[in-house]
C-alpha cells in the first residue's frame, strides 16, 4: 500500500529548494523505502520502552568552567561572508 | 617479510624500533603505492604529502631522543574525510564541504598526533557517510582493488582500499550501519566496530549520534586491537563518550577459542546470502568448531525487521545533525533574498540524492503526526532487538554471520535501486542498534577471486572476547591473498 506524503511540506521543513521533478521522484521514492521500513509496525510493542541511546547515561555534565574555545578568525576564515566577527546572512523577513 | 608498503602494523613496529627502516622510508613507500594506485582506485581525496614528511621526521626525531610514543610511532594511517582535520581540507565527499579546512581536529585524530602517527591523507566515502558502495562520493567512487570495475564497499571505501592496497599501513573508519565492516569484507582487510561510546565522536562529523562510532581498518586483528587502544577512552569533549576503562582488547588474542561458545544468527545467514559467502562461513565455523568451540545456531527474531528500524532512525538522526549544513558559517552558500531562500537553495545543491533522501525520509519521520508510527516505533523495535541480543548471550558468548550478503558488486549495479543498495548492510546493522562491538575478519576469496569477510558480534564491552576469537579465526584460514594489483606492485 503506497503512503502518501506531503513531499513540498517535508521539503520545506528541510529548507531543500528541489525542483517539481526532483519533488514528484523523491516522494516515489520515500514511498517505496517507508512501505519496507513500515514492517516495524507489525512487530508487538506495547509496554516497551523506545532506545534512543545504546549506552545507559544520564547527565554526563562538566564543571561549569569557562575553558578555551576556538581561535575565532580562524573560525570565521571559514564563513562564507564574515563581518565584524559575524556571520552576515541576507534578511531572515521578505523583503518588501 | 613484506615490501613496506604491504607490512602489517605489527611488522613496521618491529623493522622501525630495530633500526631497518625509518618512518620517512616507509612513508615514502606508502606514498610512491600512493603515486601507483590512486588513478585507478581513488582511495584518497586528499594526500597531504607535505604534512606527512614533517610528521615522518619528527617521528624519525622522536626515537632518536629515545621516544617511543606506542604501537602507531611512526607509522602511516590514512583518516576518512569525515573526520576534522585542522589545516586540512575535510569534505565528508560532499560538494557543501568543498573548501572547508577545519579550525581543529577530531579527538580519533588528536590521539594519533600524539602517538606520532603519521597523517597520510584523507580518504573517500559515501557522502556524509551514507551509503554501502562509495559510488555516493561527490568526487567520484573508490575502486575495488581487487577487480576495479567493482565497489569496494561504502561508506568507508576508500580506507578499505588504501589498506588493501599498500597506500596506507591502516585506518580510520566510521561504521553507522557497517560501513567500516562491509568494506573492509569487500577488500579483503580487517575492519572493526567499537562498543558505542569507547572512542570518542568529537570531530566526528555526525551523520547518526546513537549510531556513529569510529573504528580501524587494517591487515590484522592483532593491528586493529593496538589502534582501538590507541584511540580509544573517554572524552570530555563528547558527551556520549563511554566514562569506565577501556576493555583491554589486545589480552586475548593468543588464548584460542577451547569452550568458547559460538552462536550463528539464523535471521543474518539464510536468505539472500550468496553462496559463496555461505560456504565461507560454514567452512570458518567448522575450522572454529575443530579448534574447541562449541557452535550452535541461535535465533534473534527481532533482527529481521533490524534494517526497516534503521532506515526509520539513521534517516530521522541525520535530519536533525545535517541542518547545522545551511551556508551560514561555513562551506557552500548559495545566494538567495532571504534566510530561507539562501538556506534551501545551498543545501539543495550542496547535497547528493542519496543524502536529500535521508534528509526528507527522516524529516517525515519525525513530523507531526508520523512520529510515533515511525520513529517512536521503530525506538521500540531497537529495544526488541537488544533484548534478543542479551538472550542470546544467555546462552553464548559470541555472535557470527556473514559481514555482507554478497562479495563486491559491480559499479552502477545497485545505484537505482535505494532499496537494493541498503540490504547491503542486513548483517551489519544490528551492532550499531545495540551498540555492541563486532569485527570482520577476511576468511576466503570466492570463486571469482573476491574476498569474504566473516562477521563477529560480541556484548557491549566485550573487546576482549571479540578480538579473541577473531585473532583465532585469523588463524586458521591462513588468508594470505594479496589483491591481484598489489601482487604486481609489491
Amino acid at each position: 500500500m503506497p503512503i502518501d506524503i506531503d513531499i513540498d511540506h517535508v521539503a520545506r521543513l528541510a529548507r531543500l529548494a528541489l525542483s517539481e521533478e526532483e519533488l514528484a521522484r523523491y516522494r516515489d521514492q520515500l514511498g517505496v523505502i517507508l512501505e519496507h521500513a513500515a514492517r516495524v509496525q507489525a512487530l508487538a510493542t506495547e509496554g516497551v520502552e523506545p532506545t534512543a541511546h545504546p549506552l545507559p547515561m544520564v547527565n554526563a555534565f562538566r564543571r561549569d568552567e569557562v575553558e578555551p574555545s576556538l581561535d575565532r578568525d580562524e573560525v570565521l576564515a571559514q564563513a562564507p561572508d564574515p563581518e565584524d566577527g559575524y556571520f552576515r546572512v541576507p534578511p531572515h523577513l521578505e523583503v518588501e | 617479510m613484506s615490501t613496506p608498503a604491504d607490512m602489517t602494523l605489527a611488522e613496521a613496529g618491529v623493522a622501525l624500533r630495530a633500526g631497518e627502516l625509518s618512518a620517512r622510508e616507509l612513508l615514502e613507500a606508502v606514498l610512491e603505492r600512493a603515486a601507483l594506485t590512486e588513478a585507478q582506485l581513488h582511495a584518497y581525496l586528499t594526500i597531504d604529502h607535505e604534512g606527512a614528511r614533517v610528521a615522518a621526521d619528527a617521528a624519525d626525531a622522536a626515537f632518536a631522543a629515545n621516544e617511543d610514543a606506542g604501537p602507531l610511532h611512526g607509522v602511516p594511517v590514512a583518516v576518512k574525510d569525515n573526520m576534522v582535520t585542522r589545516g586540512t581540507e575535510t569534505t565528508c565527499a560532499s560538494q557543501i564541504l568543498a573548501g572547508y579546512v577545519p579550525p581543529y581536529d577530531a579527538t580519533a585524530v588528536r590521539r594519533l598526533r600524539e602517538g606520532e602517527a603519521v597523517i597520510v591523507g584523507k580518504t573517500n566515502l559515501d557522502e556524509f557517510a551514507m551509503g554501502s558502495s562509495t559510488e555516493n562520493s561527490a568526487y567520484g567512487p573508490s575502486r575495488n582493488p581487487w577487480e576495479p570495475e567493482r565497489v569496494p564497499g561504502g561508506s568507508s571505501g576508500g580506507s578499505a582500499v588504501a589498506v588493501a592496497a599498500g597506500s596506507a599501513t591502516l585506518a580510520l573508519g566510521s561504521d553507522t550501519g557497517g560501513s567500516i565492516r562491509q568494506p573492509a569484507a569487500l577488500c579483503g582487510v580487517v575492519g572493526m566496530k567499537p562498543t558505542y561510546g569507547l572512542v570518542s565522536r568529537y570531530g566526528l562529523i555526525a551523520f547518526a549520534s546513537s549510531l556513529d562510532q569510529i573504528g580501524p581498518i587494517t591487515r590484522t586483528v592483532p593491528d586493529a586491537a593496538a589502534t582501538l587502544l590507541a584511540v580509544a577512552g573517554h572524552d570530555p569533549r563528547d558527551a556520549t563518550s563511554y566514562r569506565g576503562a577501556v576493555p583491554d582488547a589486545a589480552a586475548g588474542l593468543e588464548a584460542g577459542v577451547g569452550g568458547v561458545r559460538i552462536g550463528l544468527v539464523r535471521e543474518l545467514s539464510a536468505e539472500g546470502i550468496e553462496p559463496g559467502v555461505r560456504a565461507a562461513v560454514a567452512s570458518t565455523l567448522d575450522a572454529l568448531a575443530d579448534a574447541g568451540a562449541q557452535v550452535r545456531e541461535v535465533s534473534l527474531p527481532s533482527t529481521a525487521e533490524a534494517l526497516s528500524a534503521y532506515y526509520l532512525i539513521a534517516p530521522a538522526e541525520c535530519s536533525a545533525n545535517l541542518a547545522r549544513f545551511d551556508g551560514v558559517r561555513y562551506g557552500l552558500r548559495v545566494d538567495g533574498e532571504t534566510t530561507e531562500e539562501m538556506m534551501a537553495g545551498t543545501r539543495a545543491e550542496g547535497f547528493g540524492p542519496e543524502v536529500t533522501r535521508r534528509i526528507l525520509l527522516g524529516t517525515y519521520a519525525l513530523s507531526a503526526g508520523y512520529y510515533d508510527a515511525f520513529y517512536g516505533q521503530a525506538q521500540r523495535v531497537r529495544t526488541l532487538i537488544i533484548r534478543d541480543f542479551a538472550r542470546a548471550y544467555e546462552e553464548v558468548d559470541v555472535l557470527v554471520s556473514p559481514t555482507s550478503p554478497t562479495t563486491a558488486f559491480a559499479l552502477g549495479a545497485k545505484t537505482q535501486d535505494p532499496l537494493a543498495m541498503y540490504m547491503s548492510d542486513v548483517c551489519t546493522i544490528p551492532s550499531n542498534l545495540s551498540g555492541h562491538p563486532a569485527i570482520s575478519v577476511p576468511v576466503a576469496v570466492d570463486e571469482a577471486g573476491l574476498p569474504v569477510g566473516f562477521q563477529i558480534m560480541a556484548p557491549s564491552l566485550g573487546e576482549e572476547m571479540l578480538f579473541r576469537v577473531a585473532a583465532e579465526v585469523e588463524r586458521l584460514v591462513e588468508f594470505t591473498q594479496r589483491p591481484p594489483l598489489v601482487e604486481a606492485a609489491a
